[in-house]
């Protein structure tokens, strides 16, 4: 590494705006990609990360079609194993990356812009941020929003008991609250926003500053394996580089997969509730005639034909987007997609007890402030449901996200500071989850506390959000729009995920030839709909993801040392040119 | 006939363009034409450049050796930067051949790219008013 503010690479490659620390290094992007074409279709792919991941992705996909009980219990003890034992180390590297990234925000390494010290930001504020926040939570805020308040709510208000090996049997976020209803919401809503706040958004900022960083002003390829250049040096070329692009794809393509399931299977169970016909405690419930969401002791098995038929109809839009590009597609999805989320925001904030969730608002966020260090606590912990199925499964989760989100917000991201890029990609979508959660679960607790609505009690964690809605007024639109938002929220992940994996898999390119995109959707497409019809069906998905998550978390604290000696060079090399102008 | 030729360039593969810089040249020479390069690129580093400044140093240096071998007195250059290159492809195209007045435009037909989802060229010509030359080669 050199200090450059002339030319700098071997190829002569050139500057980025203003002064910055640029890396040499002997690599030209796009050296190990094989060309060609296939009948009208041209190729570009990295050799061998495009091979290898798909040929292991499509017989892992094999394996869980040939032998689905194998699989089904595989996939469960995995889940098992991997959560019980390892939730410690989840929590750690959480809590690590969140004061990692509040640390450089008011460090002077802040002021580091990406993309040079000139570089000017590619996109406005408006579409930035809904292209990272479409990225970054989508479905999961439509499926978890009403639930996972209110599931935290009702555990806390049961309150703790012990199994004869003394260990706890229920699922109560800490200590519970048992029978306090207003400690109740405080605990639920600060363990929800836990879920979904800083932790998760540090994750996503580490991967996105690392790959912005060492992309844009060190001038390597976009691409995991070039943040870790200060740590490896040359061989992030070789296999070790392969190994960590090979687990980034895997890591998104499980995630992205999970994801499109929850999707589908929350908009399959919102049409047929409320589009559908038949009872489903008879087995005749449908939509369209075929069967879905049917009561288990009606004996009627569920028709995978609409999973099916949802997942094609929106991985099909997905491929229009990804066709169409960035601007053309991605960011035009993503607005829609933030401009109904504000529409179904508002309404539900002025339809339902207005005052109330705005009181919400505020004393969430201090029972936040209030219980965070104990639920942030990866030792000694007693709510062993709690960790392991909540907090251990959501880390896991968005760590096998990061890359995918991370990857797609580093690229939408040139021109900003470190700063202004960890402000916004760290506390204002916080801030707006907070937001989400206070009202959409603070209404839905409200119904059940006030009103003594059982239905958000009662209703399975895929319906609560339409039974919140079933509640207040205008319930045909509002539901309208929630599977609306459904369905978009899961395109705009599936394309922006499309994208990344191209990336990836083309050795950092991002001009490979737009019938690779094709693949990579279509491919994830296929993933998410052979894994859900399969034994374990969300099951299998989700240990996929948690098995993906854990070699990432890895990653993800190596990641944090390579930032931090590169944000080092960089900002040694503005100095040093400082004096000179 | 024609005033203003533009020429899309794709650096990564500038092997691919003799036949067309061989006609841009003889063309430019016989219509007395100003002739313009256009490169399209995205703001992450590539395999042509690391950064969009770097890019358009390496068209204009393209740019100054083609101007030598084909006896023109000089050759402009227009880099354009999108998100998304292999997918704006076409639009930036478009916009170039306005924002330059260009009356002729000048492609190879791999150049920009190989076909990939339809013809650059075609879609050039169906989508402005002016004059398309496809060089096969």
């Amino acid at each position: 590494m050199t200090d450059t503010d002339t030319d700098t690479s071997p190829q002569g490659i050139p500057d980025p705006d203003g002064h910055h620390h640029a890396i040499e290094t002997e690599y030209d992007i796009g050296q190990d990609n094989i060309e060609g074409s296939l009948g009208p279709f041209g190729f570009d792919i990295h050799n061998p990360v495009f091979l290898v991941s798909g040929v292991i992705v499509a017989a892992f996909v094999f394996f869980t079609l040939a032998l689905p009980d194998q699989a089904g219990a595989l996939f469960s003890t995995l889940f098992t194993f991997v959560t019980g034992t390892f939730d410690w180390f989840f929590l750690s590297v959480g809590n690590i990356v969140v004061l990692f990234c509040l640390a450089l925000i008011v460090l002077p390494v802040g002021s580091v812009r990406l993309g040079g010290a000139d570089a000017t930001p590619d996109y406005g504020y408006v579409g930035w941020f809904a292209m990272l926040f479409a990225a970054g939570m989508g479905i999961g805020l439509m499926f978890y929003g009403v639930s996972e308040p209110m599931s935290h709510f009702s555990t806390a208000l049961g309150g703790t008991t012990t199994g004869p090996d003394g260990l706890r049997t229920d699922w109560a976020p800490l200590g519970g609250a048992a029978g306090n209803e207003a400690e109740a919401v405080r605990l639920g809503m600060a363990a929800t926003i836990y879920h979904w706040g800083l932790h998760p958004w540090a994750m996503y900022a580490v991967v996105a500053l690392a790959l912005a960083l060492f992309s844009y002003n060190k001038g390597l390829p976009l691409t995991i394996r070039s943040a870790f250049y200060p740590l490896l040096g040359e061989r992030v070329w070789g296999w070790p580089g392969h190994v960590i692009d090979i687990l980034a794809v895997f890591a998104t393509l499980f995630g992205l997969a999970t994801s499109l399931g929850f999707g589908a299977t929350q908009a399959a169970n919102g049409l047929t509730v409320l589009y559908g016909t038949g009872a489903a405690e008879d087995g005749t419930r449908a939509f369209l005639g075929m069967p879905f969401g049917n009561a288990e002791a009606s004996g009627v098995v569920d028709s995978g034909a609409l999973l099916v038929l949802l997942i094609t109809a929106i991985t099909a839009i997905a491929l229009i987007s990804v066709i169409r590009g960035l601007d053309g597609g991605v960011k035009i999805l993503s607005e829609i997609n933030m401009g109904l989320a504000v529409l179904l925001l508002g309404f539900v904030l002025l339809a339902g007890p207005t005052l109330a969730l705005i009181q919400t608002f505020f004393s969430s966020l201090l029972a936040y402030g209030e219980y965070l260090p104990a639920l942030a606590n990866p030792f000694g912990r007693e709510d062993t449901n709690f960790v392991q199925g909540w907090t251990a499964f959501y880390w896991a989760w968005w760590i096998s996200w990061s890359p995918f989100v991370g990857m797609f917000i580093a690229r939408v991201s040139r021109g900003r500071t470190v700063r202004e890029f960890l402000v916004c990609v760290l506390l204002i979508p916080s801030l707006v989850c907070v937001l989400w959660m206070s009202v959409f679960g603070g209404t839905a607790i409200q119904q059940f506390i006030l009103d003594g609505y059982q239905g958000v009690a009662d209703a399975p964690l895929e319906l609560k959000l339409f039974e919140m809605l079933a509640a207040l007024p205008l319930a045909g639109i509002t539901s309208m729009i929630g599977i609306i938002l459904v369905i978009v929220f899961f395109v705009t992940s599936s394309d922006s995920g499309s994208l990344v994996i191209d990336t990836i898999t083309a050795g950092g390119k991002i001009d490979a030839p737009v019938p690779q995109r094709v693949f990579w959707c279509s491919f994830e497409g296929a993933v998410a709909i052979v894994l859900l019809l399969s034994a374990g069906g969300l099951s299998s998905l989700q240990s996929m993801v948690i098995s993906t998550g854990l070699p990432f978390a890895v990653v993800l604290l190596a990641l944090c040392l390579c930032i931090a000696l590169g944000l080092r060079t960089e900002r040694a090399a503005i100095k040093a040119a400082t004096p000179a102008q | 006939m024609f005033k203003h030729i533009m020429l899309p360039v794709d650096l990564a593969h500038p092997d691919k363009l003799n036949r067309a810089l061989q006609v841009t040249g003889d063309l430019a020479r016989h219509h007395d034409a100003r002739v313009t390069f256009v490169g399209v690129t995205g703001p992450q580093p590539g395999s042509v450049a690391a950064s969009p400044e770097g890019f358009a140093q390496k068209l204009a240096a393209f740019a100054a050796i083609q101007a030598e071998g084909l006896g023109l007195s000089m050759i402009e250059t227009h880099p354009v930067t999108v998100p998304d290159p292999a997918a704006d492809l076409d639009r930036a195209l478009e916009r170039a051949v306005h924002d330059l007045g260009a009356d002729l435009v000048v492609m190879g037909s791999h150049i920009p790219r190989r076909f990939d989802l339809g013809s650059h060229g075609g879609r050039v010509a169906s989508h402005t008013d002016v004059s398309v030359m496809l060089v096969r080669g």
